[in-house]
């Protein structure tokens, strides 16, 4: 989708950078308002990424706008098991991401607005941007109950998030980033919001749910692009700079060297997945087998994504112990997705013995083990 | 007496004696590359505490999340060490040395504090090989944030790796352009400069480190002789490759092909392949693709191919058998559960549709759309990958003509199709025709199946596909 901002305020400059000193052949100075035209969260990300390694901040700061259809996106340092639901995410094709930034978990559609405030490393300073924000609100809607809190949140009517926050520290640039609800679906950030995952332990950011409203529910009278308009106004005012949003494209390669490949390292799986921190799982499957049900302690430890040690307590003789040594091996450095194990769990079954009673109990065994993941 | 330490080989072992350097007038006349021994564990180098420097916002401790570097590792300025965490913000430390990791502080999810070292860093603080003008070794940083070294007036930014590369290929640093963070030089830029004195073009991959061998001009075969006096020899330079072979574990869904297919081919496999001609049946699916596209599936040769083979299977059940493990026992599978293989990231999957005996070409063609669209999407079930009994693979949309596939334990039987060619052909006239020809090549267990059976199920198979309209007297 592309996003139409209105055209006297919006000027699509083909820009010509010179890496390392990116330059957006522009006539103001001190500032530069950038907003996204796609959105895909992988692409949005890369952009920041590219911005934070390659804009020389010091005498221009820049603000970054954009969107992104449904994606769930969790902080640096989490663990996307303990922290949304991955079984309706997959369901609902809703996108996963992992931001370089800190912080915790949201979710994004295009109801939602990102802000990023690059600076210098300096010049690193999160409540001023949000008091900036909060400012352009107040100026559109000066009715509106909004503060900033000292945990770096926006809050409406004094009790419900509006805003969360995360930044990004590197050698010589920063940058924060903050949500801004305006009409989200909160029926579905609710629902994936909400892990299903029981006996994980591990010492990834956890998330701290809140209460959340749209600002579109306090007034019905506002749209997105009166939002991004006014922060990019007072933006503007106080950077002493033009009022005017630069469009770009995040797949422009030429515009952006090395782009795509910072979109694709954020897309993989090692990235998304295998950065999880190291976490155990301690579980118990309850498997109803004939008459009976059987209760199988399941415990394993996954470091980067992969399945590092598994213990599975069946009942002595239940798997023949060969089969059962297989799968365990076979487990063992697998990926903890439920697409490699379905499809390794599969292939194993052909070297197993032609029995019924065997391949009915493998397949109960195997299906609860890819519940888990 | 002075004493001038030289980089020493790394490839060289280490020597148990003590490091001691010999020096007098003639020391000076030696070569670049002359190296002297050293042992790993001299403290030539002097070891510095690498504190955490203040993160800003008033913060003074922060946790330790990832480290990008263990002991014994090198770095150079700028690297990255280390990923800690305060507050919702992410820091990234970088190196402020050269040199060696010798300690680490803390470990994953420790608290660090700012002030505090973070790390010991033994610093890399060689010289001495005789530098060129403007080749200079950075001697460490100090706190502030100099990042800039005035040589001669010049400011060239490089890491000591860079440095000696250029040094090592006679390369004046203040010739080439920089293209790194704040104009330093990396290693590309040296290579984009050397690539260009040679002429030699270089893979677009930035991270290439392969300098392609030079044009040997003096070898090149029938040139004229006085053109190849004419041809200046390049001045040989050595060829620098640094590329480095890359071992992974087999983990997984590989772990389980690799069992698999071990088994597979104990099987004593046995070949059969023919020619299809399906000009028929292009004509057929022409027609009544659009109708499938109204019910909302798209129509491919598969549901055609597939269909075709259960037919057969019904004249010739021994090819959809298992044999159990012992080969005691032959098991006549009473379902047609007929396996496609899809290849998709991770490898080659085969999902089956099942009861083939009992559905439609068009109840084929929707499971197909079903099945692939799941497996593009990596959200194939285990009912979906298991009770096949016997297999087709498309490898022709691939591409190929003839194959030697191989039978999926626990069946007996697999065949693979190759691409549709447009062919001349001759008719029963005896006149040259378009003819689409698609080659088929099956692969059968021998120790249950012969050859006899093998052909006759083909042709028959074949014959349903050359003339469509004979599938209809066997529809079942």
């Amino acid at each position: 989708m592309v996003l139409q901002p209105s055209l006297k305020n919006c000027l699509w400059l083909p820009c010509i950078l010179k890496t390392p000193k990116a330059g957006f052949r522009s006539t103001a100075s001190g500032g530069l308002i950038i907003q996204s035209v796609s959105n895909d969260v992988y692409q949005n990300l890369a952009v920041e990424d590219w911005i934070h390694d390659h804009m020389d901040l010091e005498k221009r700061q820049v603000l970054f706008l954009w969107r992104n259809s449904p994606a769930v996106v969790i902080g640096r340092h989490q663990n996307p098991w303990q922290e949304c639901n991955l079984r309706l995410l997959r369901q609902k094709n809703i996108k996963l991401a992992r931001r370089r930034s800190g912080g915790g978990t949201v979710y994004h559609d295009l109801g939602n607005i990102n802000l990023t405030f690059f600076t210098t490393r300096k010049k690193y300073e999160r409540m001023e941007n949000l008091k900036l924000v909060v400012k352009a609100l107040k100026a559109l809607r000066p009715q509106l109950d909004v503060h900033v809190t000292d945990r770096y949140d926006i809050l409406l009517d004094r009790h419900y998030k509006i805003s969360g926050t995360a930044a990004k520290l590197g050698r010589t640039s920063a940058y924060h980033h903050c949500t801004l609800l305006c009409n989200t679906d909160k029926f579905v950030l609710s629902s994936v919001l909400k892990s299903p995952y029981t006996g994980l332990k591990s010492n990834a950011t956890p998330s701290v749910p809140a209460s959340v409203k749209n600002l579109l529910e306090e007034d019905p009278s506002l749209t997105s692009e009166m939002l991004l308009d006014a922060i990019a106004k007072e933006y503007a005012t106080q950077h002493q700079i033009d009022h005017r949003i630069t469009l770009i494209n995040p797949a422009d390669e030429t515009l952006l060297p090395g782009i795509n490949n910072r979109t694709e390292e954020l897309q993989g799986w090692e990235w998304v997945y295998g950065k999880t921190p190291k976490f155990s799982v301690s579980t118990c499957l309850n498997m109803a087998y004939k008459d009976s049900v059987l209760e199988v302690k399941v415990n394993m430890d996954v470091k980067h994504g992969r399945i590092e040690v598994c213990n599975i307590d069946l009942p002595e003789q239940w798997l023949p112990p060969a089969l059962y040594s297989e799968l365990v091996r076979s487990l063992t450095g697998s990926k903890f997705c439920p697409n490699e194990i379905t499809t390794l769990v599969t292939t194993l079954l052909r070297v197993c013995p032609q029995d019924d009673e065997l391949h009915s109990r493998w397949n109960l065994l195997c299906e609860n083990m890819i519940m888990l993941v | 007496v002075c004493i001038h330490r030289v980089r020493s080989c790394s490839s060289l072992p280490s020597v148990k004696s003590k490091y001691v350097c010999v020096f007098d007038r003639s020391a000076l006349k030696f070569s670049q590359q002359q190296r002297l021994l050293r042992t790993s564990a001299v403290s030539c180098g002097q070891i510095v505490q690498f504190k955490l420097s203040d993160i800003g916002e008033g913060i003074t401790e922060v946790t330790v999340k990832e480290w990008y570097i263990k002991e014994g590792d090198s770095v150079s300025q700028f690297d990255s060490i280390c990923e800690v965490q305060s507050d919702k913000a992410s820091v990234t430390i970088t190196s402020r040395y050269d040199g060696v990791i010798r300690k680490l502080h803390y470990s994953i999810d420790d608290i660090a504090f700012v002030g505090k070292p973070l790390v010991d860093i033994e610093i890399d603080a060689s010289k001495g090989v005789a530098p060129e003008e403007d080749v200079v070794e950075t001697p460490p940083m100090s706190h502030e944030e100099h990042t800039h070294q005035e040589i001669k007036g010049h400011k060239t930014l490089a890491t000591p790796a860079v440095r000696r590369l250029a040094m090592e290929n006679n390369i004046k640093l203040s010739e080439v352009v920089g293209t790194g963070k704040d104009n330093r030089i990396l290693k590309e830029d040296i290579l984009n400069y050397l690539a260009k004195q040679t002429g030699a073009i270089l893979p677009p991959s930035p991270k290439a480190e392969i300098i392609p061998p030079l044009p040997k001009s003096e070898t090149v075969p029938g040139a004229p002789k006085d053109k190849a006096r004419k041809i200046p020899v390049p001045v040989s330079r050595p060829i620098v490759f640094s590329g480095k072979d890359k071992t992974e574990p087999v983990t997984g869904f590989q772990k389980a092909m690799v069992k698999t297919m071990s088994a597979a081919l104990k099987i004593p496999h046995f070949g059969y392949c023919d020619e299809i001609d399906l000009t028929q049946l292009v004509q057929l699916r022409e027609q009544l693709k659009p109708l499938a596209e109204i019910r909302g599936v798209q129509l491919s040769f598969m549901p055609f191919f597939i269909k075709a083979a259960s037919l057969g299977l019904l004249q010739y059940p021994i090819l959809n058998a298992s044999l159990d493990e012992n080969c005691q026992n032959v098991t006549y599978k009473a379902s047609h559960n007929i396996g496609i293989a899809m290849d998709t990231e991770q490898g080659l999957i085969v999902p089956n549709v099942k009861n083939v005996q009992v559905c439609s070409v068009f109840d084929i063609a929707a499971e197909l759309n079903r099945l692939q669209s799941l497996g593009s999407a990596g959200q194939l079930g285990t009912s979906d990958l298991t009770g096949g009994t016997f297999t087709l693979s498309n490898i022709g949309t691939i591409g190929g003509t003839y194959a030697k596939p191989v039978i999926l334990p626990p069946e007996v039987a697999i065949g693979a199709l190759g691409k549709i060619q447009v062919v001349p052909r001759f008719n029963g006239k005896g006149e040259v025709f378009k003819a689409q020809i698609m080659n088929v090549s099956w692969s059968a267990d021998h120790r249950i199946i012969d050859g006899a059976t093998m052909a006759r199920f083909s042709n028959l198979w074949k014959s349903y596909l050359e003339s469509p309209a004979s599938m209809l007297l066997d529809l079942k």
